[in-house]
């Protein structure tokens, strides 16, 4: 494993009297991309700035390749930032723009020309070296901000929501291009967004935030798959988070119905969360007129038993065709599920729910308001 | 007939123009190259070369440039400063700043007099303090001071108005690519707020340049400026022909010196490394 480049060690940080940061540890590995992922608010954004050195912790350590940076100032700092809307300087060409570190460091212009070649080069945009800022789409101004961030071989690059202005299919884009960089450059990256499928695209690791408290570190599968807490489980993708009970290990009562599970370790006949994925869940579909007690009904329910013991059965409420699978709204025990199936079952008709062990998802229920936003201490 | 509506809305700027800018533009063109006899002459422009004149103008180029200047190194770090302060301080400090621009402009040169004269308020204060009076009133530097304290705000509010609008990450863009305090200063930011800073010295320059009332009250007739010039000309000697031809080489000096401001405003490349 590669060793911490930039430890965060207990940041706090309030602004007028309100909490953005609290006690928060975190470290970043050489060459990792590492996601900062969280509704706005969550201090995604301070943590990032913190680390750049535009604002400064009330509390805490921030500590670069050993060496304790707190007070150091941005202009002393071994990272470079791309910022959200590009602060490209609009006054000098783009030329100037990517040179503008280079000349600081009183570089030789053969040196800066090369450079700026280079650098062009890398984000696809060469030939751009006498055009201004304005006359550049908003894509193209993201790249020379990246240009002008990575030609001074930074350690680090910071991004903060670097594609948050740019439409989806130039975000899509410029993501592959961020990751090809990324492994190109051989640096790390620390990149702070709200969008969870970008993150989950390009992140060797997420920090999934909320409220100034880190919920949940791990990588793009763990974070899906095994979510921490419903707050996670929520902001990672749709999923289902129905209140259940713990009958005892390996096995979970949810609406009155024992499904076996993989989890153990939460005590017996103890309330818990469960998570459940839309894609996750199976549906059978029952004929019209059956009834539980006829031959029919059973013939469904032993396919449907093949997943798992327990089963729970429904009718379809909604449907809407989403291109690769249709999503369903089942309503069963009066709640209601969301599918995700590539098949295709019409409104109002009934159906059998079942999903593999697996796919259940245990969590403890969060005590008071506090613990919903867990501490990073207590990871 | 749209079109012809739009064109009539646009008829009493066209009278207001012709009769109030074009007309008397052209009357003091007529005027500056005419004599007593409406014959063709240039003495009225050559009468700048007469050496009370000339020193009146040189006077004028210089004190107006030094209160220009001053104006600019004082309004830029307020300006800075009321920029970064959260929007109701600044509004309260900048309407401070307003206030005396709504008294009337006799008035505050006025008080300036009153200040400065022999037996002023500073002189007075002086004498309370038995220290010897200073020659304050009827100097050069009386009259600068009047046109500091006259056109600051007028510096203040355009710089004010471009940094308010510059996007604060371009500054920060610059201390994260190593950029230190006055790197960033000269090549970000002033570039940045060039427009600001020109029309700034546009309108502290040009009225600063004409001025005959701040140096009537301040200067007394000790000091003549190009504005006391052209005034005695038109009120005094009764002189029209002069009086214009006077002006319309002062006309030539302004248009030069916008010209070259306009040439830092479109370049700013150039004023970045000039500054």
């Amino acid at each position: 494993m590669s060793n911490r480049l930039i430890d965060l060690q207990h940041i706090t940080k309030s602004f007028d009297g309100q909490m953005v940061l609290d006690d928060l540890n975190l470290y970043i590995r050489e060459n990792e991309f590492l996601t900062l992922l969280g509704p706005s608010g969550c201090g995604k954004t301070t943590t990032l700035r913190i680390i750049g050195g535009f604002e400064q912790p009330d509390s805490g350590k921030v500590i670069f390749d050993g060496k304790d940076i707190t007070t150091l100032a941005p202009n002393k700092r071994q990272l470079n930032t791309v910022f959200q809307k590009y602060a490209l300087f609009t006054h000098m060409n783009i030329a100037d723009n990517i040179a503008f570190g280079l000349r600081i460091r009183k570089k030789s212009e053969d040196y800066i020309r090369e450079k700026v070649k280079y650098a062009l080069r890398l984000v696809n945009l060469e030939g751009f070296e006498n055009r201004m800022p304005d006359s550049l789409s908003g894509g193209q101004q993201q790249r020379i901000a990246i240009a002008r961030a990575i030609v001074n071989e930074p350690k680090v690059l910071l991004l903060d929501e670097p594609l948050g202005a740019l439409d989806l299919k130039l975000r899509k884009d410029m993501q592959y291009e961020l990751i090809r960089l990324k492994n190109e450059l051989g640096i790390t990256f620390v990149y702070v967004t709200h969008d969870q499928e970008e993150a989950l695209t390009m992140s060797d690791t997420i920090v999934v935030m909320n409220q100034g408290y880190i919920q949940q570190i791990g990588t793009p599968e763990d974070i899906y798959n095994e979510p921490t807490n419903a707050f996670v489980a929520d902001f990672i993708g749709d999923s289902n988070i129905v209140d259940a009970t713990m009958v005892k290990d390996k096995l979970v009562e949810i609406f009155g119905t024992r499904f076996a599970c993989v989890d153990t370790g939460f005590g017996s006949n103890k309330p818990v969360d469960v998570v459940i994925r839309p894609e996750d869940l199976e549906l059978y579909a029952l004929p019209d007129g059956v009834t539980a007690d006829s031959p029919e009904y059973e013939k469904v329910a032993d396919k449907a038993r093949e997943l798992n013991p327990g089963f729970l059965e429904g009718t379809v409420t909604d449907l809407i065709f989403k291109g690769v699978h249709y999503e369903m709204d089942v309503e069963a025990n009066g709640y209601t599920w969301l599918v995700h199936s590539t098949k295709l079952f019409p409104v109002g008709s009934r159906v059998l729910m079942n999903l593999d062990p697996f796919n259940i998802q245990i969590m403890n229920k969060p005590e008071s308001e506090d613990e919903q936003a867990v501490s990073s201490a207590d990871l | 007939m749209k079109k012809k509506n739009n064109a009539l809305l646009t008829g009493p700027y066209l009278i207001w123009t012709v009769a109030f800018i074009v007309i008397p533009l052209i009357l003091i063109v007529y005027y500056g190259f005419t004599d007593e006899n409406h014959r063709f002459t240039l003495d009225n422009l050559s009468r700048i070369t007469d050496p009370v004149t000339l020193k009146a103008l040189l006077l004028s180029l210089l004190l107006s440039a030094l209160a220009t200047a001053v104006c600019l190194i004082m309004a830029y770090p307020l300006a800075m400063i009321l920029s970064r302060m959260k929007s109701g301080a600044s509004a309260i400090i900048t309407t401070i700043f307003i206030i005396p621009m709504w008294m009337n402009s006799l008035l505050r040169i006025f008080a300036w007099q009153t200040l400065l004269e022999r037996n002023g308020v500073i002189n007075q204060l002086l004498a309370f303090l038995h220290l010897p009076p200073q020659h304050l009133i009827n100097t050069p530097a009386a009259i600068a001071l009047g046109m500091i304290y006259d056109y600051l705000p007028f510096m203040l509010l355009p710089i004010y108005n471009s940094l308010t609008k510059l996007d604060w990450n371009v500054v920060n863009a610059a201390y994260d690519l190593g950029a230190n305090g006055r790197q960033t200063f000269f090549r970000v930011i002033v570039p940045l707020t060039m427009p600001g800073i020109v029309s700034g010295i546009t309108m502290v320059f040009v009225p600063a340049l004409t001025t005959f009332v701040i140096s009537d009250f301040l200067g007394g007739s000790k000091v003549l400026l190009i504005g006391n010039i052209i005034d005695q000309q038109f009120t005094q000697v009764g002189n029209w022909n002069a009086g214009s031809g006077l002006s319309l080489v002062l006309m030539v000096f302004i248009l030069v010196s916008m010209a070259v401001m306009q040439h830092f405003d479109t370049d700013e490349e150039a004023a970045g490394s000039i500054l």
